[in-house]
């Protein structure tokens, strides 16, 4: 099995918010990214597929393919947008990190047809980011 | 989330600490044999960066599987202050015995970080410099250290 990785970057806005909670509440556990007026970043998205190269064109998958893909499902969903208010995927959810991988996730894996989906990484900033993986997969290969 | 997915976070964090690779069971030469440059008596220093892999569920109420600010005060508390602008041989216990290679530096690490009570420590890297890094996800010889 090969795994290919490929790098696209969005810049999009968003806030924590949580409207069953207090504004205090929201304040305490959200800090900062609790601004009612939002704040950006300029994330990175790492999606890594598995598979074995074709024989004819040693390829896992159509690199090609994949941009297409990329750019049709995140970039044009996500890219100079706000996340909480712009992308329907993620309504009624908290826009982390952690959430905003597994949408993508979610949005990525039907339409990967040669190959199979291996990992989204998702960096908000290059200190913090989400993996998300199929269950009993891992970055180390563990069950 | 969803059963058949797993998420996980990562989280770097720097510090910067002096170290010095030397052996008490090798003889001068052989130290200098093994370690090169690293075993200079004065020591030397790097740019640490610490990446902490935490797994559990997302809390549909945060969208989190930690406070991000729980973790980097439970990190601060656990390794950072203690390692950060010090001397990795004379001011961490643990490597009075041990040498600090870096591949030491993550064991320990991961000892100090496997408590964090809202998420599953999963693995620690550490990158040394820009072209070499280390990671541990603990191993089945976990329950004989201390």
């Amino acid at each position: 099995m090969v795994l290919l990785t490929r790098k696209i970057e969005f810049a999009a806005s968003h806030l924590y918010h949580n409207p069953n909670l207090s504004a205090e509440e929201n304040r305490r556990i959200f800090g900062k990214c609790n601004n009612p007026h939002g704040h950006g970043h300029n994330y990175t998205l790492e999606v890594t597929v598995e598979g074995e190269p074709d024989p004819v064109t040693g390829m896992v998958l159509d690199l090609k393919e994949l941009k297409e893909i990329l750019e049709r499902e995140i970039m044009q969903r996500m890219d100079h947008r706000h996340l909480n208010y712009e992308v329907a995927e993620l309504a009624g959810k908290i826009p982390t990190c952690e959430n905003i991988a597994q949408v993508i996730w979610q949005l990525l894996e039907p339409k990967i047809t040669q190959g199979r989906l291996h990992r989204v990484r998702l960096y908000e900033s290059p200190d913090l980011f989400a993996d998300c993986f199929r269950n009993g997969a891992g970055a180390a290969g563990k069950s | 989330m969803s059963d058949a997915l797993r998420i996980e976070l990562g989280r770097r964090y720097r510090f910067s600490a002096a170290h010095r690779l030397h052996s008490p069971q090798l003889s001068e030469e052989e130290n200098c044999r093994v370690f090169g440059k690293c075993n200079n008596p004065h020591g030397h220093g790097h740019n640490y960066v610490v990446e902490v892999s935490m797994s559990g569920d997302v809390d549909p109420a945060t969208g989190m599987i930690a406070n991000l600010a729980d973790l980097d005060a439970f990190v601060e508390r656990q390794v950072l202050e203690e390692f950060d602008h010090k001397s990795l041989n004379d001011d961490v216990p643990a490597f009075r015995e041990k040498v600090p290679t870096t591949e030491n530096l993550c064991i320990e690490i991961y000892q100090r970080l496997k408590s964090f009570s809202q998420a599953k420590l999963e693995r620690i890297r550490v990158q040394e410099t820009g072209n070499n890094s280390f990671e541990y996800a603990g191993d089945h010889l976990e329950g004989n250290r201390s």
